[in-house]
């Protein structure tokens, strides 16, 4: 279990992917591509994280309206019917604290700032990487400890 | 033993060529990584939905090309997915020659995205030749009673 400021459970001194794997927390991957929403399933899967997937921004919307919440919410940018930045805006107008993640292809720089500035925590290129995975793992750890 | 021996050094090379000849990056190797026994046929059912897409996307470019005043923001809107899922899994020369046409739907140049629609065929008919030859081998590997070795 990933140590932030909470020196509970058994200490390691140094971090691997196995301290992260967390049998806690929930993801919503919220995507119009089958082939990704597969493959974030499978790799968050991979660290013990329990996933639901949408397949546009709608039923993310619907889902939290009707009482879902999740701890980590992966956002794709191009979906039809409400984009994942008119998605994250409601979301946040709702009031859901969750983390917020962008996972787009999105190349222009000007286009991944108006991403953020819906309400995005972090924006990430696709592919989603171990590496990013872990990164969010550890960011989610140290806003639990913040919140506790 | 021999012959799964045999079977497993093609899977190998056959593999590496992939990886050498561009039409597989390293993104490949992580899906692979991804696939266990509780998921034996990940990497396939993964292809089989990029296969779809890549059907579908290409359509609706050709489709949006065809029409009397091109609407270069939907073809471009379909590049920039396919780019998206392309990268996803791996699939480089794909992914290059959505970049190239993504710069011509830019510059509204009807002649150069055309081109690219082309080679985008092309590159994806390729890939998916390629990649049903490779789990073909993983298959024969396996119905000869040996194991898939892991690609490094």
């Amino acid at each position: 279990m990933m140590l932030g400021n909470c020196a509970t459970s058994s200490s390691l001194s140094t971090e691997s992917d196995e301290d992260i794997v967390n049998n806690n927390l929930t993801v919503l991957v919220v995507d119009d591509s089958p082939m990704i929403r597969k493959l974030h399933d499978m790799h968050l899967k991979k660290f013990g994280l329990k996933v639901q997937v949408a397949e546009n921004g709608k039923n993310a919307v619907d889902l939290f309206r009707s009482g879902a919440s999740f701890n980590l919410i992966l956002m794709d940018k191009e979906m039809p019917i409400m984009d994942g930045a008119e998605v994250t805006k409601e979301l946040r107008t709702m009031g859901v604290t969750s983390m917020i993640v962008g996972v787009t292809s999105l190349d222009s720089i000007f286009d991944r700032q108006a991403f953020m500035e819906a309400g995005l925590d972090h924006c990430f290129t696709k592919p989603l990487t171990t590496e990013n995975i872990i990164f969010l793992l550890q960011e989610l750890n140290k806003k639990n400890n913040e919140e506790n | 033993m021999d012959v799964v021996n045999q079977l497993q050094r093609q899977f190998l090379d056959y593999s590496a060529s992939l990886h050498r000849e561009g039409f597989l990056d390293d993104q490949f190797t992580q899906l692979q990584k991804l696939q266990d026994e509780n998921s034996p046929d990940f990497v396939v059912e993964v292809a089989s939905l990029f296969f779809e897409d890549c059907e579908k996307l290409i359509n609706n470019m050709a489709r949006a090309l065809e029409q009397q005043g091109v609407d270069f923001k939907q073809v471009d809107a379909s590049v920039h997915q396919l780019k998206g899922s392309s990268s996803s899994i791996g699939a480089m020369r794909v992914k290059n020659v959505c970049i190239a046409f993504r710069s011509f739907c830019e510059a509204q140049n009807r002649e150069g995205c055309l081109r690219c629609l082309q080679q985008v065929t092309h590159e994806y008919s390729l890939l998916k030749n390629k990649l049903q030859t490779l789990f073909r081998l993983e298959q024969q590997i396996l119905a000869a009673g040996g194991s898939v070795p892991a690609i490094e």
